[in-house]
């Protein structure tokens, strides 16, 4: 409609990303969210009270009319709809939230405002692969995979190469493949698939078991590792159980010390919002630049939204794009 | 004068009967004005001029349809004083041209819809009644007897319009059980205006009347007798007439407790604290909500201070009196924040002690503050080693002043790494 708060709240409608602090609830960084944006869109100027007219006793009593108490007529404002008295426009926003993060973990996390939601759902119905990178060590075992959990065992891992962790990652990538192959609804012998396979779009619709579609090691200095990791369908926890069987396989033990969600479809951590940016004039940026950004891919027919499930070979490519950006600005960093 | 409305409250007569549309009787005399009935016919004879400029805030939808409505809104109420006129005046059908221009506009509006006049037969609005019959129509009342909301009364109610005026926030305080109704049975002159003239004796703004009010309503319904009691009490106890007038204003509940508690917290500050009194009115004065709450949780913040933290009485004494908000901080917040400080920034007791500000801030704003430094090589809390970074600075600085003075780099290099953390 007119008031300048819903034209506001418009503007407001799409989809962004926020990255997610370690330690934070994700529930609290979307109430967190909700209320500044209910600040943005509830801080437009009000539009001015309607006026009605009104028979005010006058105080002149000298004038007579008939029935004896003199009255005349006032233009006053009607305080039944002054903000004070029915409350602020905006009350609530619907603020929805893509694939979660559990407490300890960080990252991209995506979130919906108004018809937004809409759109992700769409969005998520295709299949859209998620990024991570995790900060693991080599030597002991805990309960809950992390490193403050209780320790359950400790182990050496000297015997541990480069080349042995790449078996094994080799090990877990095949099994994944197979895994992709399985869970997809086509028949594995049949024409449709092989051209599915060819151009990378196999793989599970909707639910499945957590799947890996790819998964390297970028940074080895025992005790200390990183592994990067592209998946679908998965939990924060799933993923710390997959380094803690690596260390089993690897003959010692490893735990998880942080995950870091990279990537999620479209959204990547250059696009995501630090908590300083968490107003409602940052957010409308942030959808502005979503929007040009999907309407210049469209326009120029790249990557359709059916083939984001990318083979290995892709994934390695623009994992290593990743890499490289962040090794400059943490080099650029230490210069200083 | 008197005919034209009689054929009005006529044509009134015919729209209130049961056949018409249900929403005429929701249609309310908006304006009516809380007078003797006289005024009332007064009202109906000058506002028949006015009918046609004036737009109602509840009608915008009901405007476009039933254009008598403008002058039925006006004569529902007055129905039954019109009719008076009626039995004392020879009324006939229709009397186009002794009839003002203006009511000539509404007779024509009339005649345009002949199949809903002929659709009822027994009570047509062209048809004589008794006074009998005209006393016993039954009028809505203007108001209605239960709402939810104090939106429908605030119009009519000189102590909500007051109050709006001054700035409450009426929209909160109906979500309260019971509020509500309290406020709406206040009257103005003889309970409001008396307590808001002694918060204004004792010092308080006229700009935070409306903050105290929206935050504690029940002020407006204590003895005065006592809210004097109270004042005095805390004067006796040398507390400048500025401070309690600065006090009320922040802790609107302050003047709601007896003198007796009031009496037991400031004992219980003085003695557990063992601070001198000139400290305890100094923390008093300066968390004046430390009057108002329960002493429960105060008295386990200071026993995790002492037992889990491990600060000394002189410590805590000190970091009490420098940020007094330590007493009714969050428990789990407090330990966190110093576990983080002591085991991993390794920062020694008495410099947190040095500066208890650091207890206070939030969690993340340390912690991001600190892994830059510390990526940075920066992160040295010593003061006897060079490059000392003081925990006072490191918090309470603003983030631009922080990157370029600790950290030597710009602000979007923080950002950046804080998306690596």
């Amino acid at each position: 409609m007119g008031s300048p708060a819903v034209r506001m709240f418009h503007r407001l409608e799409g989809l962004f990303c926020v990255y997610k602090p370690a330690g934070v609830h994700w529930k609290l960084v979307r109430d967190t969210i909700e209320t500044n944006l209910l600040k943005g869109v509830n801080a437009t100027p009000a539009r001015p009270l309607p006026h009605e007219v009104r028979f005010l006793p006058s105080p002149n009593k000298d004038r007579e009319v008939a029935g004896g108490l003199a009255l005349r007529a006032a233009s006053v404002p009607v305080l039944s709809k002054h903000p004070l008295v029915t409350g602020p426009e905006f009350q609530h926003i619907k603020v929805g939230v893509g694939h979660r993060l559990d407490v300890s973990s960080s990252g991209v996390l995506v979130l919906a405002v108004g018809n937004g939601n809409r759109t992700m759902r769409d969005l998520y119905r295709t299949r859209t692969t998620r990024d991570y990178s995790l900060q693991c060590e080599f030597g002991m075992a805990t309960q809950d995979f992390t490193d403050t959990g209780r320790v359950v065992e400790r182990s050496t891992y000297g015997h541990i190469t480069r080349e042995k962790m790449e078996r094994v990652i080799a090990m877990l990538e095949g099994a994944n493949q197979k895994a992709l192959r399985m869970y997809s609804s086509v028949d594995m012998s049949s024409q449709e698939a092989y051209e599915l396979a060819a151009k990378g779009l196999l793989g599970p619709d909707g639910k499945s078991v957590p799947i890996l579609t790819g998964l390297r090691c970028v940074h080895f200095q025992p005790p200390n590792f990183t592994l990067e990791v592209q998946c679908l369908n998965e939990t924060q926890k799933y993923l710390r159980k997959v380094v803690h069987e690596m260390g089993l396989e690897l003959r010692s033990t490893a735990v998880c010390k942080g995950v870091r969600r990279t990537r999620d479809g479209p959204f990547t951590l250059q696009h995501a919002l630090t908590r300083h940016h968490w107003t409602a004039a940052d957010v409308a940026q942030a959808m502005q630049q979503h929007r040009w950004k999907k309407r210049s891919k469209g326009r120029c027919g790249t990557v359709t939204d059916k083939a984001v499930a990318q083979t290995p070979g892709e994934t390695l490519a623009a994992s290593q794009e990743d890499e490289a950006n962040r090794e400059a600005t943490i080099a650029e960093l230490q210069c200083r | 004068m008197s005919s034209a409305c009689a054929a009005l409250c006529r044509r009134c007569r015919w729209l209130l009967s049961p056949k018409s549309s249900t929403r005429l009787y929701n249609v309310q005399v908006q304006r009516s004005m809380k007078v003797d009935q006289s005024a009332r016919v007064g009202n109906g004879f000058s506002s028949r001029g006015n009918h046609t400029a004036t737009l109602t805030g509840l009608s915008w939808k009901r405007q476009t349809s039933y254009h008598h409505d403008f002058t039925t809104k006006y004569l529902t109420t007055e129905a039954k004083e019109s009719t008076d006129e009626l039995s004392r005046t020879d009324a006939t059908e229709n009397k186009p041209a002794l009839m003002p221009a203006v009511d000539a506009f509404t007779l024509g509006k009339s005649k345009k819809s002949p199949d809903d006049l002929d659709a009822d037969d027994e009570c047509s609005a062209l048809e004589e009644i008794s006074e009998e019959e005209a006393f016993g129509i039954s009028i809505p009342p203007s108001i209605p007897p239960a709402s939810t909301s104090l939106q429908q009364y605030v119009d009519k109610s000189e102590t909500l319009t007051k109050l709006v005026q001054l700035g409450v926030s009426l929209w909160k305080l109906e979500r309260r059980p019971n509020v509500g109704s309290m406020l709406l049975k206040l009257d103005f002159n003889r309970d409001v205006a008396p307590r808001l003239l002694f918060l204004k004796e004792i010092g308080v703004e006229d700009s935070r009347l409306g903050y105290i009010i929206s935050h504690n309503p029940f002020i407006l319904s204590e003895n005065l007798e006592n809210l004097q009691a109270r004042v005095n009490y805390l004067k006796s106890r040398k507390f400048s007439s500025e401070t309690v007038a600065s006090m009320v204003s922040r802790a609107p509940y302050l003047l709601n407790f007896s003198v007796k508690r009031l009496d037991n917290r400031l004992g219980f500050y003085q003695q557990q604290l063992k601070l001198s009194s000139a400290n305890t009115r100094n923390i008093v004065a300066r968390l004046p909500r430390l009057l108002c709450g329960s002493l429960e949780p105060v008295k386990e913040n200071l026993k995790v201070c002492e037992m889990e933290l491990g600060f000394k009485e002189n410590e805590i004494q000190h970091m009490v009196v420098a940020v007094p908000k330590v007493l009714t901080a969050n428990k789990k917040k407090l330990t966190q924040i110093f576990d983080f400080l002591h085991n991993t920034m390794k920062v020694p007791h008495y410099l947190i002690t040095k500066f208890p500000q650091v207890l206070n801030t939030k969690f993340l704003r340390l912690k991001e503050r600190h892994l830059f430094l510390e990526y940075l090589g920066k992160a040295q809390y010593d003061p006897n080693l060079p490059g000392y970074v003081s925990l006072d600075r490191l918090v309470s600085l603003p983030d631009e002043t922080f990157c370029g003075e600790l950290a030597s780099a710009t602000l979007e290099d923080f950002y950046l790494f804080q998306k690596t953390l």
